[in-house]
């Protein structure tokens, strides 16, 4: 058991150790970090995917270009930065919070507050009614009230 | 009061819908370049026969730079006699093109060209490097640099004479006359 725990280790370690190509790059790049930077940008070629999510050949190529300008030492900042120069904000899968793009964010927000208000003021109205108004005792005929009980003893 | 606000919340869709009717209409790649008027990111990359090739030796040309690949049918299919029709036609006179096949196997590009018979040069951007810094969304899509190497157009799809000639004529008139 020990022995199968310390070759797993052993292989976590070998996975884990940097490959001699990426040990000559000027500083080690995280891949949570290209991840993190790839999963904010569109996949162009792709239809609402990420560049972290898609299996297509731009996407990879996309991934390793974010690599290698962390590598060189940018900060991710500066890597969003580039794609969006040469894409435009459309790259970013989220529009910045700022101008126009600010009613992305706050129509939902408005739409709900909305929602809300009308459903609260139509219940309210509701159970005001049904409240106020009691419904008035209705009127039986005598002799129809004693043939309904005639008729559910007969039944029973 | 009543019968207004029975109007009122249907109403209060239409300019929701108008915003998504409009965005869902609006093509990505329609959308306009950011690089339009700024300078040609310069580049190095080897020719499909090896042999290395720089933007910045064809500096003072203007450059029909054209995003293709040999998987992409019907489009590059369309223009590649164009391309190679118009690069006959205006060699002489300070225009040269470029092409750059991306996302490909060296081997299908190289049977495209044979069989187009493309005699201009066209270099391989294996990294995909060139692509991004270029913001190439797919092919075809062709960039037309004026002399002082600046991006001037940027056309999706085929190239057709027409906008071959019209946009290389506008710009190397514009060159001759500073």
């Amino acid at each position: 058991m020990t022995r199968v725990a310390i070759m797993l280790a052993a292989l976590v370690l070998l996975g884990a150790m940097p490959s001699p190509a990426a040990a000559q790059s000027a500083k080690p790049v995280s891949e949570d970090l290209v991840h993190e930077i790839a999963v904010q940008l569109r996949c162009v070629v792709c239809q609402n995917l990420s560049v972290a999510d898609s299996p297509s050949e731009m996407a990879s190529q996309m991934r390793a270009i974010i690599r290698e300008r962390l590598a060189a030492g940018e900060s991710p900042a500066e890597v969003q930065r580039y794609f969006v120069d040469r894409y435009g904000e459309w790259i970013l899968l989220s529009p910045p919070r700022r101008g126009f793009n600010l009613l992305v964010w706050l129509l939902p927000l408005v739409a709900v507050v909305v929602g809300l208000v009308t459903a609260g003021a139509l219940i309210w109205r509701w159970t005001r009614r049904s409240r106020g108004g009691r419904t008035p005792p209705v009127s039986v005929d005598p002799a129809m009230s004693e043939r309904i009980r005639r008729e559910l003893e007969r039944g029973s | 009061m009543k019968r207004l606000w029975r109007w009122l919340i249907p109403l209060a869709a239409v300019p929701v819908l108008a915003l998504l009717a409009y965005g869902f209409r609006v093509s990505p790649r329609d959308i306009p370049s950011p690089l339009v008027g700024r300078p040609a990111p310069v580049f190095a990359l080897a020719t499909l026969e090896g042999a290395p090739l720089s933007l910045a030796s064809h500096h003072g040309k203007v450059v029909v730079l054209n995003f293709w690949a040999s998987w992409c049918y019907p489009a590059c299919y369309e223009e590649a006699p164009v391309l190679e029709r118009n690069w006959r036609g205006y060699r002489d006179r300070g225009v040269v093109v470029v092409g750059v096949d991306i996302q490909d196997k060296r081997e299908a590009a190289l049977k495209f060209v044979g069989d187009f018979r493309l005699t201009f040069p066209i270099v391989q951007d294996l990294k995909g490097t060139v692509s991004v810094d270029y913001g190439v969304y797919g092919v075809p899509e062709t960039f037309f640099l004026d002399r002082q190497g600046r991006i001037r157009v940027k056309h999706v799809g085929a190239v057709t004479d027409d906008v071959f000639r019209v946009t290389v004529d506008r710009l190397l008139a514009e060159a001759s006359s500073p």
